[in-house]
């Protein structure tokens, strides 16, 4: 899974969850990652390539993903998130 | 041009649904429209029911990297093949476990494609487990899984976002038209084509 799919996924089915974005990933290793915003961020050419290449280049293997209300996890299993819930969840 | 990916059975087993009729039915309509694919402005590409991931594979080659491609299947014996047939093609494909477009962030899909389970069968047997039975079982009149998808997409699509989908004449397509058009789906037939006791058409939504 890269990280940009991340940015798509909710757990808003979730009995009793609002908004259920955006979800924690735990991982081992994300790559070299930029902390903050830098201000000139739109022209910084570094800048942008690490976002790029954290975005769609870092493959997440195995991890979870975590809703934010809930503490609900999602397992990220060769690559592939189980977003499945359970019957008594919904 | 929209070019038939490789695939190998191997990686599919028993439990993934095989390339089939209306799969290619659904290749070829997809590559018709392939001029409006490329060029329009689509950034989240979703398949729903990817199976063997020839269509999103397919999709995802002809954009060149121009979207996000996703691939959603309940299945998780789908799941894993589809990632192996976009290994093979060399297609970049994000492969996500779900039941219909639940775990999606509202108003994210510009281009949503879904060979759905279609066939008239009892209601139970959708549910019994989620494997092949899956991939055909469709219900009552074969509606029952798209049905569920129908309220959804205002939700879940972007504006002037547009939906492609694969129906047969007992799934009532004008009844379908209808239904979408209350929820702001202006819809056409991309094309049709007879497959043994099958007729089959590609029904679009263009979201108005
Ligand atoms: C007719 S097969 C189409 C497979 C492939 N897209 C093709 O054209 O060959 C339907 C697929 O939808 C999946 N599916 C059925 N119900 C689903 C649901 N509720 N959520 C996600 N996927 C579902 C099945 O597992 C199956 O892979």
């Amino acid at each position: 899974m890269k990280l940009l799919t991340h940015n798509f996924l909710t757990s808003r089915c979730l009995k009793g969850v609002n908004v259920g974005y955006p979800l924690k990933i735990v991982l081992g290793h994300v790559g070299e990652l930029p902390q903050a915003l830098i201000e000139d961020y739109e022209s910084n050419e570094d800048f942008l390539k690490k976002v790029h290449h954290v975005l769609l280049e870092v493959d997440v293997i195995n991890g979870e993903l975590v809703c934010p209300e809930s503490g609900r996890k999602f397992p990220i299993t060769s690559g592939i998130p189980n977003m499945l819930l359970n019957e008594d969840e919904v | 041009m929209l070019a038939t990916p490789d695939w190998r059975l191997d990686d599919l087993g028993e439990d993934v649904y095989e390339p089939s009729e209306d799969t290619f039915l659904l290749l070829d309509a997809l590559e018709a429209e392939l001029p409006r694919l490329v060029g329009g402005s689509a950034r989240l590409v979703v398949e729903l029911g990817s199976g063997a991931g020839l269509v999103i594979a397919a999709v995802s080659r002809a954009l060149q990297g121009g979207a996000h491609c996703v691939a959603v299947d309940i299945n998780p014996a789908a799941c894993r093949a589809t990632q192996a047939t976009a290994a093979l093609n060399d297609a970049r494909v994000e492969v996500i476990r779900g039941d219909l477009l639940e775990c999606l962030l509202p108003g994210a899909i510009d281009l949503l494609i879904f060979n759905p389970p279609y066939v008239v069968t009892h209601a139970d047997e959708i549910y019994q487990g989620d494997g092949i039975n899956r991939s055909y079982a469709g219900g009552a009149r074969g509606r029952q899984v798209m049905d569920r998808l129908f309220p959804q997409l205002p939700r879940l699509m972007s504006a002037r976002s547009c939906f492609y989908m694969v129906v047969i004449d007992e799934n009532e397509p004008q009844e379908i038209a209808a239904l979408l058009g209350d929820l702001g789906f202006e819809s056409s037939v991309v094309m049709r084509r007879r497959a043994g006791i099958e007729r089959l058409s590609v029904m679009k939504f263009v979201r108005l």
